[in-house]
């Protein structure tokens, strides 16, 4: 055993990693993105949604920092209260597509036989539509809306998931250790919870830190085309829509927002890029879309 | 090479007859009725008579499997009903749009093409060096840039700045350069990144070092030995890539007021017209699965081992 595999065994892995610079700058931004979302009615300096007409498309000033839009709403306010629906809405998304990624693509690869094969042949179909183009077709199903928005997303990815916890599924099914606890009297939920789920969530959560800046762009993409979140609630899709009006004569109304949203994407993609290095050189960020 | 491509094409036969099932139900399992978004969009008002009428017009008192398979038997003669709102035959409509959107994420593609491929070899020839350094940092920022916020910001420098480029329509060359950037940008970089290091690993490689021990120059050792191995990744990559092109020129489209089927099918979403929705859904899937289709038969026309194997030489 090599010196690495000794340290390796003794001290977790993410004990001893070291961060490198963008590392910890993305996961500054993160913290201060949860904080918002989560705190964000008390740090933002005005009401959200309070108008003042009188105000209106102000540029930056010592009272509003980033300025006020068309209805003479304190931009840097919405900014902050925005990251809510972002982030939770991402949030959510992962929620659903790891429960249907992992109770599908398990069953598949765990069940196997016919039972898989009619599966996997279901999840084919749903690879065949473009993300985008599914996530606007269970839109038109489900009809507009935030929730139905997060739920068209995350119809719209978890095929891919399932088709990888299957892979996983399968390449540990037969392993000894598999075996061993069956023949301990486990049943195959009990093997499933205890020895499959752990082994398919770490790998399953790298493939979602990589993903979750994606998911933030289709759910403000769909925002951006009016069929997410409705007029007052404040998102950063929905306010680069409403300011686009303004491109010529108050620029920075498109500019704030969209700044917000690259951060944010940007932060998520260097946190995977990050995780996947450290945790599985070999993991193939190229699985799709 | 010819069988190989034949039997993909039949391939496509099954694909789109599930794809059009699983539109087909999934818009049936929806929540709402479509009589009733039917009468809504003609504005007529929903009496018990008239949804009853609109039911046994729209075929909707039929049973499910009878309505599908009525749909897919008219499908082959390009008849996929009337939409809602204008009452006019869908198809058409579609295909009048159509054209804008597919020169847009054709010329969205061309130049993720183009430009990621001299940035790639670039950044590959001076490893660890400027140019590397720079493409990485071109590609750190691009792969999280909103597309319709480099949309805007494109329209700010050229066109409200610069006053260089139109800011929308469909015209010229100078119209479409602006969208087919923002839409690219993404799919671009991931390419230039893969290319170099792609590039890198072949160089890496014994027939390449061979090569060179023969004499041959760096330009030639690199067109004709480096680059012809590292276009597998690239092509693989692109087929993954057009979807996410097809997405962003429906979103980009409404930004610079490019006449696609982007804002037609908005509207129907809105709208909820469902003959407008699995129509345009089943076409995009198509155009999709054929692009897919034709990057598999060039991955093997660029990969003797698939294309050999295909025909059955071992």
């Amino acid at each position: 055993m090599s010196d690495l595999a000794i340290e390796r065994t003794i001290a977790p892995q993410w004990l001893s990693v070291k961060l490198n610079w963008p590392t910890k700058v993305a996961l500054g931004i993160i913290a201060v993105l949860v904080i918002c979302a989560v705190a964000g009615h008390w740090l933002a300096p005005y009401d959200p949604n309070a108008t003042n007409l009188v105000g209106r498309l102000q540029s930056p000033n010592a009272e509003h920092w980033l300025g006020t839009d068309h209805l003479g709403r304190d931009i840097l306010s919405r900014l902050i209260v925005g990251s809510r629906v972002s982030l939770g809405s991402v949030a959510l998304c992962l929620v659903l597509i790891l429960g249907l990624g992992i109770l599908v693509g398990g069953a598949s690869g765990f069940i196997g036989g016919r039972t898989d094969q009619i599966i996997m042949r279901f999840t084919d179909v749903f690879l065949t539509f473009p993300t985008l183009v599914l996530a606007l077709f269970m839109v038109g199903m489900l009809g507009t809306g935030l929730v139905n928005v997060i739920v068209a997303i995350a119809l719209s990815h978890w095929a891919w998931y399932a088709r990888i916890v299957r892979g996983i599924v399968l390449s540990l099914k037969h392993r000894d250790f598999i075996l061993a606890s069956r023949l301990a009297g486990a049943t195959r939920v009990q093997v499933f919870i205890k020895h499959l789920l752990p082994a398919t969530l770490s790998q399953l959560l790298v493939l979602a830190t990589l993903d979750i800046g994606h998911m933030m762009l289709h759910v403000s993409g769909l925002s951006f085309l009016g069929l997410g979140v409705t007029a007052p609630t404040p998102e950063w899709g929905v306010m680069i829509s409403d300011a686009r009006q303004y491109v010529w004569t108050e620029p920075l109304l498109v500019f704030w927002p969209g700044l917000a949203l690259f951060f944010s994407v940007m932060a998520f993609n260097i946190l995977g890029d990050a995780i996947r290095d450290k945790l599985d050189p070999h993991l193939c960020a190229e699985h799709g879309h | 090479m010819l069988a190989f491509t034949l039997r993909r094409l039949l391939l496509l036969v099954p694909i789109l007859l599930a794809a059009s099932l699983v539109i087909f139900l999934l818009l049936r399992l929806g929540p709402s009725d479509p009589a009733m978004d039917y009468l809504r969009l003609s504005r007529v008002p929903p009496t018990p008579q008239a949804l009853e009428e609109a039911r046994r017009m729209l075929g909707l008192d039929q049973p499910i499997v009878v309505q599908y398979l009525d749909w897919l038997w008219r499908g082959p003669s390009l008849d996929f009903g009337n939409s809602y709102a204008p009452q006019r035959p869908v198809l058409p409509d579609l295909l009048y749009y159509l054209p804008a959107t597919l020169k847009l994420a054709g010329v969205a593609l061309v130049l993720a093409l183009g430009i990621s491929f001299p940035l790639g070899m670039w950044a590959a020839r001076y490893r660890d060096r400027f140019p590397d350094q720079s493409v990485r940092l071109l590609a750190f920022f691009g792969v999280s840039m909103p597309n319709f916020w480099l949309g805007f910001l494109l329209v700010l420098v050229f066109s409200v700045h610069l006053g260089w480029l139109p800011p929308m329509g469909m015209g010229g060359w100078s119209h479409i350069v602006m969208p087919a950037f923002a839409i690219s940008l993404m799919s671009l970089c991931i390419n230039a990144r893969l290319l170099r290091a792609s590039m890198l690993e072949v160089k890496g490689q014994r027939h390449v070092t061979y090569a060179r021990l023969r004499g041959l120059s760096e330009i030639s050792v690199e067109r004709s030995h480096v680059l012809r191995n590292a276009l597998l990744p690239i092509i693989t990559a692109t087929g993954m890539h057009i979807g996410e092109l097809i997405g962003g020129t429906l979103i980009i489209e409404s930004i610079f007021g490019w006449p696609g089927v982007g804002r037609y099918a908005v509207s129907a979403i809105f709208n909820r017209d469902y003959p407008v929705i699995q129509c345009f859904t089943l076409l995009m899937v198509g155009i999709f699965v054929l692009c897919n289709l034709i990057v598999d038969i060039v991955y093997a026309w660029a990969d003797p081992r698939i294309r050999l194997s295909a025909e059955g030489v071992q």
